[in-house]
């Protein structure tokens, strides 16, 4: 394990920063799926378990996130889906009465692990929450603060990247001329763009996206699911969603969790077409949940 | 089912409202009763000489005092430096880091206590800690005094600011791969930014009126300020001294200081209300 930590240089991040990662060939993307460990998976999920105090959330979950992809977490209220993902960036760590035990592998990797630097971790590893959060500040600080945590620029750098992460989270148009003014003052809607370019700005590896769409209104929804599939190919994506059919739409593949369990894994179209597991099909043909 | 007249509904209903209305006319009038005092009476001793002047002796005119405003300045200068500080970092502490932990619980209950202990007792407890070991009265020790009652209301209005302040954005500013420290001083103070000013004028505002503790440790003087290693003169005590002397010149500068302080406090309180005002819009 340790050799394994050893072996991955940890600002290898930083120092290619500007380029966008090469990521796996969109060749592999559209091939067909058996399962997504078909390629490396970028996370995998071994044996997890998850409490809140004394509750035990999740049992045992095993789940392989195929890099270039937007894997979907569907399930009922309460099921741990949202539970599940705040384990990939270690950020419920904040509360100290909740604790996970397993193995999260990112890049073969031990996120779990107590020498894993966090700071560097949550830079590959990005949130988006379901309000918006704007910081209360401008726009442009809005977008620069994860930039300035993370990396020395200069004025015109913090400028362009700042645009740069504008303009794939398709707000550029909307802020250009508004940079200044507090970020609260936006739509929900852009306010949720704007915390997307926040987060893609230190250029991460996986976006995490817990139920991003849930807090707006059905135009700016769709926007963001646009802005989804536009830069799916350059970030792993799992987002957890209430809504089955944006998880059909967005989605390459989807889990279905249930009381804390991953009781299915497979292709979006497999599981929204031929679930092989009753619970799934009786919650996806909405017999519950 | 026997329905019930609505008459003595209705007649206590009115009862109520008159008692209550007349409980809230009787309070207002008190306040402007003094307010109405203090201008009337302290307005005539206001002139230039009073704010640039040292104090006379009785009988002889003229004269102001200028070295107790410069000394309340400074004894309530240097307990804001000293006590805002710590009781911001008590704040964050009790907020962010010993929600629920043995330590946080007992700091917020000692705090609570300590909002309550009466400022005589403060000034009692600097004095021997201070000015008995020294044989000195010192405008440090007023600092201090001063200092310790603002620490409690510091730290309480910090925290309940900062707790208002939702988890969201504590997590937004961490998943980014801030320190905690960073997440707190960039991103949650901004947030908390106005409740905080607010909660640290209104400690400036409490204090500045206080006597009991200057009385034990600043005491008074009728010099300029040179150090604050020595007796200090400051507005209160000043008040207290020539409020309870026989001459007629004294008692009227007596009431020129009160309505010095009065205005002072008002300016904080409503300059306080106004940011809270303009947090909100």
């Amino acid at each position: 394990m340790n050799a394994c930590l050893n072996e991955t240089p940890e600002h290898q991040g930083r120092q290619q920063y500007f380029r966008l990662p090469d990521r796996v060939n969109s060749d592999n993307n559209h091939g067909q799926h058996i399962s997504p460990v078909a390629v490396q998976p970028k996370i995998s999920t071994r044996g997890l378990n998850f409490f809140y105090g004394n509750h035990q959330a999740l049992t045992n979950n095993n789940l392989d996130v195929a890099p270039g992809n937007v894997t979907a977490i569907i399930g009922p209220s309460g099921c741990g889906k949202s539970t599940h993902i705040r384990v990939y960036n270690r950020i419920f760590e904040l509360y100290r009465e909740q604790k996970a035990t397993g193995e999260v592998l990112l890049d073969g990797v031990n996120i779990l692990s107590p020498s894993v630097d966090v700071i560097e971790l949550r830079r590959k590893v990005g949130m988006i929450f379901q309000k918006p959060t704007p910081f209360p500040m401008s726009i442009f600080e809005n977008v620069a603060y994860g930039l300035r945590l993370h990396y020395k620029l200069t004025r015109s750098e913090l400028a362009e990247h700042v645009e740069i992460a504008m303009k794939r989270a398709a707000l550029w148009d909307e802020v250009k001329d508004k940079l200044h003014r507090p970020g609260t003052a936006l739509s929900g809607g852009q306010q949720q763009r704007l915390c997307i370019a926040r987060a893609i700005a230190i250029e991460p590896e996986v976006l995490l996206m817990d139920e991003p769409t849930s807090a707006i209104d059905p135009v700016a929804t769709a926007k963001i699911e646009e802005l989804i599939e536009s830069i799916k190919s350059m970030y792993t994506i799992v987002i957890v969603t209430h809504n089955m059919q944006q998880a059909a739409r967005v989605s390459d593949f989807t889990a279905f969790f249930y009381e804390g369990n991953v009781v299915e894994f497979g292709p979006t179209t497999q599981i929204f077409t031929n679930p092989s597991n009753k619970q799934t099909e009786d919650y996806i043909t909405g017999r519950f949940g | 089912m026997i329905v019930r007249s609505a008459a003595p509904r209705k007649s206590v209903d009115i009862g109520v409202k008159v008692i209550s209305s007349l409980a809230a006319l009787l309070g207002i009038t008190i306040l402007a009763w003094i307010l109405y005092e203090v201008i009337k009476r302290g307005s005539a001793s206001l002139n230039w000489s009073f704010f640039t002047q040292l104090p006379t002796p009785p009988g002889i005119k003229g004269g102001g005092v200028a070295n107790a405003i410069l000394g309340t300045s400074m004894i309530t200068l240097l307990a804001t430096l000293a006590g805002v500080p710590i009781g911001l970092l008590s704040g964050v502490y009790l907020a962010e880091f010993g929600k629920r932990t043995s330590l946080g619980s007992m700091v917020r209950f000692t705090s609570n206590v300590m909002m309550g202990i009466p400022s005589i007792i403060v000034g009692l407890f600097v004095y021997t800690l201070l000015v008995l070991p020294w044989q000195q009265f010192s405008g440090y020790a007023g600092a201090v005094s001063l200092a310790i009652i603002m620490l409690p209301i510091v730290a309480r209005t910090t925290e309940d600011m900062l707790r208002l302040v939702p988890n969201s954005l504590r997590e937004s500013a961490l998943a980014l791969g801030a320190p905690r420290w960073k997440a707190t001083l960039g991103v949650v103070f901004r947030a908390a930014k106005t409740g905080m000013i607010t909660g640290v004028l209104l400690a400036i505002a409490r204090v500045s009126g206080e006597t009991a503790p200057l009385l034990f440790t600043s005491l008074n003087s009728p010099y300029w300020p040179k150090s604050l290693s020595q007796p200090t003169a400051n507005l209160t005590v000043t008040i207290f001294n020539y409020a309870m002397s026989p001459y007629r010149s004294w008692q009227e500068t007596a009431w020129g200081a009160s309505l010095l302080i009065m205005v002072a406090v008002l300016a904080l309180t409503v300059v306080a209300r106004f940011i809270i005002k303009e947090a909100k819009k």
